[in-house]
């Protein structure tokens, strides 16, 4: 029984939580149980963003992500304050645009993305993020690619439609990108 | 039951509250509850009703014990410093024994405190809050799915005992999404004869009131309210056993407290420890009988609570000091982890052997 947790740390103005929500909304379409949680006050006001995210076949018990099985970091604060906090043998997605060292730990699988760079070249600047999780899905399987826009359609307001198809790009940019 | 929505606690509250017919609310912004008024302020102008962001929570509670008098579904929201404010319109619409709720999504304290999720208001909600002789049923939900289905059971509870109710969450309860398949609109209409909605020269007038100057009349006034919260206490108690069956330790924990806590029943048990718990949902009246039936087989008591140690003490009165209780607590905004709990299991082991 998967029972998988996820925490996602940035900074504001990254979509860290969205991201997040669109993962807790995919996972809900598949079945599972989820729960997410976000950093809230100061944080949303410019300092470090993060959210938890379980992912789960079984029922949630505390949303609380201490110990992430998958840890996906935008910064490099971020890294430095979760990359102990990983349990042995997790996958760790590292924005390697914004952070240039590599992990110290041997015993987790590392992923470096140069999400920002590629969002900034593909003239969808704010969508590092979603980068970010395309990746995120090939490699955990933590949700499934299958009917992807609709745990977009979920998180995109209707008014926005237009940004649909740029989050979709964005998560297939991610899931295609190999390095 | 609807098709299951992702929602933030304090909205699954908003949109349980109208589904449940509250169409008056008042209130003043307060983090972490922020998105329950956000709410209101976006629904309520869309189907006829009212959102009116006060002035401050003096001025809303008051407003609310003003709707309740005219017989209506009404509520207000805060958190914790916002609700001591609230404490003397509270007591007064006890006094005049009108049904309305509030809710506190509890932050650290005291004074202006933090805005990370705390339970340190637990005193405050359970013994009274406000001045005089009084009780709220207080409600404690631990996933979003109660703090919508908690909502329509406090409005139904507020009419059937003609008292204010409280959902006392705190900042995760709030802030968190989970899955929710929320409650389908009420129909029916519960009777308020003794409301004041005009008297068309054709009844007695309803007056709504809480000033007694006779003694004796008070007292009596207070007897009779008891012998309703004896009522309340007999029919209204509602807790969860978790793993209780074989238990050898138990824990008492409620809301966000009880959910680290199921993780660290999970973790003790994969080691062999038989470790259940007691989750109150109804904070008062709280689930004594309960606590009292575990001390006859348990070993000891685990009170986890994000506070320096309320509910410890109403876990003590009702198992009547015959099993050790501790306390497992972090504060100011903090949250135990599992691994914090176990490790007060441990000792507790240690300390039996």
């Amino acid at each position: 029984m998967a029972y998988t947790q996820v925490l996602i740390a940035g900074f504001g103005g990254q979509g860290i939580l969205f991201a997040g929500k669109f993962l807790a909304y995919k996972g809900l379409l598949e079945g599972k149980e989820i729960s997410w949680l976000p950093s809230y006050g100061p944080e949303m006001r410019g300092g470090t963003a993060n959210c938890s995210v379980i992912i789960s076949d079984t029922p949630v018990g505390s949303p609380i992500v201490s110990n992430p099985d998958i840890l996906m970091v935008m910064n490099l604060p971020s890294l430095d304050k979760y990359e102990n906090a990983a349990v042995a043998g997790s996958k760790v997605f590292v924005d390697s645009t914004l952070i240039e060292r590599k992990l110290t730990r041997q015993d987790v699988s590392a992923y470096y993305i140069p999400a920002t760079k590629l969002a900034q070249e593909a003239g969808i600047p704010t969508l590092a993020n979603m980068i970010m999780i395309g990746k995120m899905i090939k490699e955990t399987s933590i949700v499934s690619f299958d009917d992807i826009t609709d745990g977009l359609k979920k998180v995109v307001s209707a008014k926005r439609a237009e940004l649909l198809d740029l989050n979709l790009k964005a998560l297939q940019m991610g899931y295609n990108y190999e390095g | 039951m609807s098709e299951k929505v992702l929602m933030k606690g304090n909205e699954a509250i908003a949109e349980a509250a109208i589904r449940a017919g509250c169409r008056h609310y008042f209130g003043y912004p307060i983090t972490p509850q922020t998105e329950l008024a956000a709410y209101m302020a976006k629904r309520m102008p869309k189907i006829g009703g009212t959102f009116l962001q006060a002035e401050s929570e003096i001025s809303a509670i008051n407003m609310v014990y003003g709707v309740a008098g005219a017989g209506y579904r009404v509520m207000t929201s805060s958190s914790s410093p916002g609700v001591s404010l609230k404490q003397e319109g509270i007591s007064y619409i006890a006094g005049a024994d009108l049904p309305a709720l509030i809710i506190n999504v509890q932050r650290g304290g005291p004074g202006l405190g933090g805005i990370q999720p705390s339970q340190s208001d637990y005193f405050q909600a359970t013994k009274g809050g406000g001045h005089g002789d009084y009780h709220l049923i207080v409600l404690a939900p631990a996933s979003v799915q109660e703090m919508a289905d908690l909502t329509a059971h406090a409005f139904d509870l507020a009419d059937k005992y003609r008292m204010p109710t409280m959902i006392l969450a705190d900042g995760t309860m709030g802030q968190m999404m989970e899955p929710v398949s929320l409650p389908e609109e009420t129909t029916s209409k519960v009777e308020k004869p003794w409301a004041v909605t005009g008297t068309n020269c054709e009844r007695e007038h309803n007056i709504i009131n809480s000033l007694y100057l006779v003694p004796e009349q008070l007292e009596k006034k207070n007897f009779e309210r008891f012998e309703k919260y004896a009522k309340v206490e007999e029919n209204e108690v509602m807790y969860e056993e978790y793993m209780m069956d074989d238990a050898e330790y138990c824990i008492v924990a409620f809301g966000i407290a009880a959910r680290v806590s199921k993780n660290a029943i999970t973790a003790a048990r994969a080691k062999g420890i038989k470790v259940g718990m007691i989750r109150p949902i109804t904070l008062w009246p709280f689930p004594k009988e309960a606590i009292a039936k575990a001390a006859d087989k348990v070993k000891a008591f685990i009170s986890v609570e994000l506070s320096m140690g309320q509910m410890i003490e109403d876990i003590k009165l009702a198992e009547e000091c015959r099993k050790p209780v501790v306390l497992c607590n972090r504060t100011g905004g903090m949250i135990p982890d599992p691994e914090q709990i176990l490790k007060t299991i441990d000792t507790l082991i240690g300390g039996n052997n």
